[in-house]
């Protein structure tokens, strides 16, 4: 039993929530009991899945999965000339890594989902779409195929737009929900266009066939910057990040939680096309510097819309932008150097090393800090910093995971942020001093902002109008403690954390060679 | 040179669409130029299948066996399902917008600012 | 606020014909162009014929959502489960388990150019079917809450 799911993980990974998603109507009219049992089982259930896929992939090499074969590994039928004629999954360390935490925050954000939605009508659609976004997010990362990378992508998009838009009676969710749709859709369809240049130049899908058959011309680099410009606009870096304080703001809080994991499958999708499609053969420096360009005008314009915003959400969304500088920093980095094997071990790697456990980290704490303010939303019924005030007398746990969430993205020791920081400050710092400490000052300015955050909400006198405010009820506090505690672990071991999962990850997008290998069976 | 005529078309198709985007006021239309930016689509990726001389990818009773490529139109379909849910989910998300806001213009419904 | 007698009578004729011919796309997908979603969106165009005809207020009576929200349901879980029963054949997921079986679409397929058999195609048509279903269901509802959206019926 074991073995076979094991042998069947990467298909059961993503089918498994499907039919958890479509079945969800049916256990819906059994009552809410069902229904939450019901989404909690699944969604653990997949986190079990990928944990598994994961240990596998860590101690076995690349898993390859071949869709609609007589047996997983077949992906190379012995009539069709030596290429893979079906949709294989191609599931190495940095796929396994990204669906590990995807599914974990997934689990979380359900856990939460369960008390925070308690009240609202139409919770069929809710957790079904949360299983789709979950489902979406799990196919992008785990795929070998460019066009079943597009198709999740737009699953993606979509639930991620029904999502935003799910409080229908104000208006404006259904606003935000509008422009997320729409800027999402048109990244897909950037992403398409490069993907039918491609196809047409070498006549095949699998990312693998064409990163062997890759040469430089023309139309590739028109594809490589639509497909920069279209995930780059998915993941919300300057100068496409418009869409990103709204949507964020308006969704629910579990929602938007899970969006930023959605946010940063698209950075994956991203590295994927840069390292193992295009690989050497690209100008890497050139791709590089204009990386690390997007990078740290995220960084920068990121903060500085931050400082002066007055609703929580929208000043979090706008950090959120600035976080992915750092990730796109540090892999921009990496790729500068690709080429030159010394200088790559001497700051190369950990340079991408910092930016891939970034990722990981920023989903931690920054779920963290979005499920905090939706607590806050739900007990006054208000985001605006000029109307709260002394909740710190009523919401004790709250304040403390808010603590947690604004130390760690601040970079403060002992917490996750400092870790993945340091390793970017230092590695940088080699490879362009200027750049370091651009970054270093947009974190002293994030520590600034979350602290005049932190004051206006849960210090001073206890307001009047916020007398009976309680706690908010047990399964959110054990989702946001949940996260917390993840927190403080991976700062508290971020070695543990960075040999066994996260060099790995940053190997295996480094070595393009070992990524067509998988696939073709040796060169 | 007659036949990149269609990839002329998908990128001209591509750029309207983008111009209709970017330049109206309504909230249906630009909605419009999102189906037309996705036409555009649609023709390069059918426009990249074709092999000269070749017959519909029809097997049964096929007069003969030199055929076009299948697998861009199989893409084609996938993207015009993909295309009809986000159309009809946009489309609806402007109905309840024109009807909290008693407006389709883009220019007055700037309630999220900043 | 009903259509002139002329135009109903044309759509009580057409809709036995347009349901006919969208399950005879839907079912020889493996066959002919066509398919599971081509065949439920004219499926789908049935329903607006309805509502063109009569007006939104009868159509809302006798054609019921829960019987479009139950395919939709039904449609997705074959297609699901179809994929998933290809794990317990032994194959890899979404395998063709039905090929060359005899049981169901299971006739091999002669060599060459052919008329073409409709029993053959092992779980594609299978597929084209759940799809079509799951298609006709989902765009039936939600050209019924377009339609029923509109202020007052077009006069």
């Amino acid at each position: 039993m074991m073995d076979f799911i094991i042998a069947n993980a990467p298909a059961l990974l993503i089918a498994l929530p499907m039919l958890g998603a479509f079945a969800l109507p049916l256990v819906g009219r059994l009552g809410d009991t069902p229904r939450n049992a019901w989404v909690l089982g699944v969604a653990l259930i997949t986190f079990v899945i990928a944990a598994l896929l994961a240990w596998t992939v860590l101690s076995g090499g690349p898993v390859l999965y071949t869709f609609g074969a007589a047996s997983p590994a077949d992906a190379i039928p012995a009539d069709s000339g030596g290429i893979p004629i079906r949709i294989v999954f191609t599931v190495d360390a940095m796929s396994a890594f990204m669906a590990v935490f995807a599914s974990f925050v997934g689990l979380v954000t359900c856990l939460y989902s369960v008390a925070s939605e308690r009240r609202s009508s139409g919770k069929d659609g809710y957790y079904a779409l949360m299983l789709l976004l979950l489902v979406g997010i799990l196919g992008m990362v785990c795929t070998g195929d460019l066009f079943n990378f597009f198709v999740f992508l737009e699953i993606n998009s979509l639930a991620g737009a029904a999502l935003v838009a799910y409080r229908i009676d104000k208006g404006v969710s259904v606003e935000a929900g509008l422009k997320y749709g729409f800027l999402s859709t048109l990244a897909g369809l950037m992403v398409l266009y490069a993907i039918a240049l491609l196809y047409g130049q070498y006549d095949s899908l699998n990312m693998a066939v064409i990163a062997s058959r890759m040469s430089y011309t023309m139309l590739d680099k028109v594809a490589l910057a639509l497909f920069v410009a279209g995930l780059a606009l998915k993941a919300g870096a300057v100068p496409m990040h418009f869409w990103t304080p709204d949507a964020y703001s308006m969704a629910p809080g579990a929602v938007t939680a899970f969006l930023v994991v959605a946010s940063q499958a698209g950075l994956y999708g991203l590295f994927r096309i840069l390292f193992s499609v295009y690989g050497l053969t690209l100008s890497y420096v050139t791709v590089g510097w204009a990386v690390i360009i997007l990078g740290v005008l995220s960084m920068f314009v990121g903060v500085s819309m931050a400082i002066p915003q007055k609703d929580v959400k929208r000043l979090m969304a706008y950090h959120a932008v600035s976080q992915s500088g750092y990730m796109l920093l540090g892999v921009g980095v990496g790729l500068v150097v690709l080429g030159d094997a010394a200088a790559m071990d001497a700051f190369g790697r950990t340079a991408m090393e910092g930016g891939i456990f970034h990722i990981v980290n920023h989903a931690m704490y920054k779920g963290l800090l979005f499920l905090t303010a939706g607590a806050i939303f739900l007990q006054t019924g208000t985001r605006n910093l000029n109307k709260m005030g002394g909740l710190g007398h009523s919401m004790k746990w709250t304040m403390l995971f808010f603590i947690i969430g604004a130390l760690a993205i601040a970079g403060i020791p002992p917490f996750n942020g400092f870790a993945s920081k340091l390793m970017i400050y230092e590695s940088v710092f080699a490879f362009s001093p200027v750049i370091a400490v651009i970054a270093m000052v947009v974190s002293i300015l994030t520590l600034a902002s979350f602290v005049k955050v932190f004051h206006a909400i849960f210090m001073g006198p206890e307001q009047p109008k916020y007398e009976g405010v309680g706690e908010v009820p047990k399964p959110m506090l054990a989702a946001m403690a949940v996260l917390a505690i993840m927190t403080i672990l991976m700062g508290v071991f971020p070695e543990q954390i960075v040999t066994t999962v996260i060099a790995p990850a940053a190997d295996a997008l480094i070595d393009q060679g070992a990524y067509v290998a998988t696939v073709l069976g040796g060169i | 040179m007659i036949e990149n005529i269609p990839f002329f078309c998908a990128g001209l198709l591509v750029l309207i669409g983008l111009a209709v985007i970017v330049t109206k006021r309504d909230l249906i239309k630009m909605v419009m130029g999102l189906a037309l930016v996705e036409a555009g689509v649609n023709l390069l990726l059918v426009a990249t299948g074709y092999i000269s001389g070749g017959v519909a990818p029809i097997f049964t009773n096929a007069p003969s066996t030199e055929m076009v490529m299948a697998t861009v139109q199989a893409m084609t379909l996938t993207n015009i399902v993909i295309g009809i849910a986000t159309t009809a989910l946009l489309l609806s998300f402007v109905m309840v917008i024109s009807r909290k806001y008693g407006t389709r213009d883009v220019t007055e419904m700037r309630r999220l600012k900043e | 606020m009903n259509m002139s007698n002329l135009v109903r009578s044309g759509a009580n004729i057409l809709m036995p014909f347009i349901l006919v011919y969208g399950f005879y796309i839907v079912v020889h997908g493996h066959l002919t162009p066509g398919g599971g979603f081509q065949g439920g969106a004219v499926i789908a165009t049935a329903v607006v014929l309805l509502m063109v005809a009569y007006s939104y207020e009868n159509v809302r009576a006798s054609v019921s959502k829960h019987v479009l929200k139950n395919s939709e349901t039904a449609g997705l879980l074959l297609f699901i489960g179809t994929a998933l029963l290809a794990l317990t054949a032994g194959l890899a997921f979404f395998g063709n388990w039905l090929l060359d079986l005899g049981v169901i679409f299971g006739t091999p397929v002669a060599f060459g150019v052919n008329p073409g058999d409709i029993n053959t195609g092992g779980i594609i048509p299978v597929l084209n079917i759940a799809v079509g279903i799951e298609v006709l269901g989902a765009m039936g509802l939600l050209l019924l809450a377009m339609l029923g959206g509109l202020k007052g019926d077009a006069e």
